[in-house]
């Protein structure tokens, strides 16, 4: 399958951000078009069905579809929020869209709120990279100048305002309501749902939340057509994705794909394993999704359908790689002591459940873990899935239920033993401050 | 108490949201008073909560959820080094422990000429640089080689 990225193409230089460039690119051609050929909101929408567009943040829901539960004629104000709020351990790709093609996210900012009736939007970034949020805050500048942005967009009827927020360190923000809670400037706690923000959204008015990756890929769906958009990932996968790659590999970074592409020819692009050292297992979709061991990941294909099908999810695209000198415990425990650090606290089973999780598998790893610890830590993850508000519970669970289910022979090892299996001077070379090739 | 550059800052950052929503812009204004001040002093919230026109406790919520917002003083520089699993894979400890043994100082301490204050950092979003570490919240550093963590402590050193 030939690899033809659409969203980081053509981004190399340092002025690729700048407006002129993107539109060198072929940029704002898609809005040109639809407000020129007067493109119905719902002939846009249909386009994006016909894509088979997929949530790029980490749940996969249908845009298309998503768009379509706006309600467009409901008097008074809507809402289009992009989450720029990229935290989950492992994702990268959205910080690298905003710093070199911002232009393709706003194109798609206004794209969505054409076809949805939104008259304002804005991109909530996450608040570690600051330097991005200035970005785009200058790329927002450029393209009101141009009249991309405000009353009368291109001359056309239709009027819409775009604005950059920022967080300032809460992983939760990731989470939509949560998100929509932090802009209204509270603590970002997730709401209770039903109501979907689609009806009750930001102020209390109907609002769609995309992930950066998913509007920046809007402008290209417009252009080329839904249906050989599609054609570029699989049925029900459409599409090109990017995947962060992180971990033992030669050249960590960025990789936009066709969905559907063998996870071994993305390893290849990522220069493969270190050292000639053994893969042994990979989290596929961001430190939230299911562990996956080796031999059954070499037979996966990068796509919604295949990692579901291999008990993960492929989320955000973020690939952390594992050679065969990790320690499976002491990863664990690293996953397990952030989520404790940054459950907000709403949810008991949350709150409470993290703090346990990590230090039964702190006790593991320091070589005083207890001979039940494995049922503890399966009863305590079971006891906090499906009991909280958001996801971040389920996402919590997710990997210790994965881990000790895949690699429970190195957990009962190190009980027993109470050492790692992998020995400590093997964790240590295989762990060195390790610089990749940039890309 | 704040700057009238400051206050334009958050003028500006007020002005983004609907004229009955000026809470929204409580993130930003907190931001902008800890980047002239150095940290959140409990007169300093009070302070933005009464310029957005929202209760004390409001923006006392968001100054102690949001982890970039230090309470306490810190040293004139704040790094921040991801020890996260991403960064754990690629150095991010060893980073670390070089910074603590260089600085003579743990997580959450600060050099005895107040100069630095190392924290230990979450997530970043940039796991493809690892190691990665943050200087006072809004500069991203990334590749820290040993060699590049003596340069970037150097030239602070001299500012």
């Amino acid at each position: 399958m030939s690899i033809r990225p659409l969203i980081l193409a053509g981004l190399d230089g340092d002025r690729t951000w700048r407006l002129q460039d993107y539109v060198a690119r072929g940029g704002y051609e898609a809005l040109r078009k639809i407000i020129k050929e007067k493109i119905s909101p719902d002939a846009v929408i249909a386009e994006l069905k016909a894509s088979a567009l997929r949530g790029r943040g980490g749940a996969g829901f249908p845009t298309g579809l998503k768009w379509s539960f706006v309600p467009r004629a409901f008097p008074g104000d809507k809402f289009v929020v992009c989450n720029s709020d990229e935290g989950e351990p492992g994702t990268f790709k959205d910080r690298d869209i905003l710093r070199y093609n911002p232009h393709a996210v706003i194109e798609g900012m206004i794209i969505g709120a054409y076809a949805m009736g939104a008259t304002r939007g804005y991109n909530y970034i996450h608040g570690e990279i600051f330097e991005v949020y200035q970005r785009f805050e200058e790329a927002l500048d450029e393209a009101r100048a141009a009249k991309l942005l405000g009353q009368n967009i291109l001359g056309g009827d239709f009027s819409f305002e775009l604005f950059a927020h920022h967080g300032y360190g809460a992983y939760v923000c990731g989470e939509e309501t949560a998100l929509l809670e932090s802009i209204e400037g509270k603590k970002g706690q997730p709401r209770f749902k039903p109501p979907f923000p689609a009806s009750y959204g930001l102020y209390g008015k109907p609002t769609t939340v995309n992930n950066t990756e998913t509007f920046a890929s809007v402008p290209f769906i417009i252009k080329m057509g839904g249906e050989a958009f599609m054609n570029l990932g699989k049925p029900n996968n459409g599409g090109t994705k990017i995947f962060s790659i992180s971990g033992h590999v030669r050249k960590p970074g960025n990789y936009e794909i066709n969905l559907g592409t063998p996870f071994s020819e993305l390893l290849e692009m990522a220069g493969g394993m270190r050292a000639g050292r053994k893969l042994k297992a990979v989290i596929p979709g961001g430190s939230s999704a299911p562990v996956v061991p080796a031999d059954i990941m070499m037979d996966c294909t990068m796509d919604f359908d295949s990692i579901a099908k291999a008990g993960s999810m492929l989320g955000s695209g973020a690939v952390i790689v594992m050679d065969e000198t990790t320690c499976m415990v002491r990863a664990l425990e690293r996953l397990a002591r952030f989520y404790h650090e940054e459950s907000c606290g709403q949810c008991t089973p949350c709150r409470e459940g993290t703090g346990w999780l990590y230090r039964v598998l702190h006790r593991i790893e320091l070589g005083i873990g207890r001979p039940d610890d494995l049922d503890l830590l399966r009863s305590v993850a079971g006891n906090i899935s499906g009991r909280t508000i958001c996801a971040l519970g389920d996402a919590a669970a997710g990997p210790v239920q994965s881990f000790i289910k895949h690699f429970a022979d190195e957990f009962e090892y190190h009980i027993e033993n109470r050492q790692c299996l992998v020995p400590l001077a093997v964790q240590d070379a295989g762990s060195q401050i390790y610089v990749g090739q940039s890309c | 108490m704040l700057s009238q550059e400051s206050l334009q800052q958050i003028d500006r950052e007020i002005a983004k949201y609907p004229s009955d929503r000026r809470q929204s812009a409580i993130i930003s204004a907190l931001r902008i008073a800890q980047q002239e001040k150095g940290w959140l002093s409990k007169e300093l919230i009070e302070f933005i909560a009464g310029y957005i026109g929202i209760p004390p406790i409001a923006a006392w919520e968001v100054a102690s959820f949001y982890n970039m917002f230090d309470l306490e003083p810190v040293g004139r520089h704040k790094i921040t080094v991801c020890t996260n699993l991403p960064c754990a894979l690629s150095g991010g400890i060893h980073a670390a422990d070089y910074l603590k043994q260089k600085l003579g100082i743990g997580f959450n301490e600060t050099t005895p000429d107040g100069m630095f204050t190392l924290k230990e950092g979450e997530c970043m979003g940039a796991c493809g640089d690892a190691p990665v570490l943050l200087h006072n919240n809004h500069r991203m550093c990334g590749f820290m080689t040993i060699e590049k963590i003596d340069q970037m402590l150097a030239d602070l050193e001299k500012q």
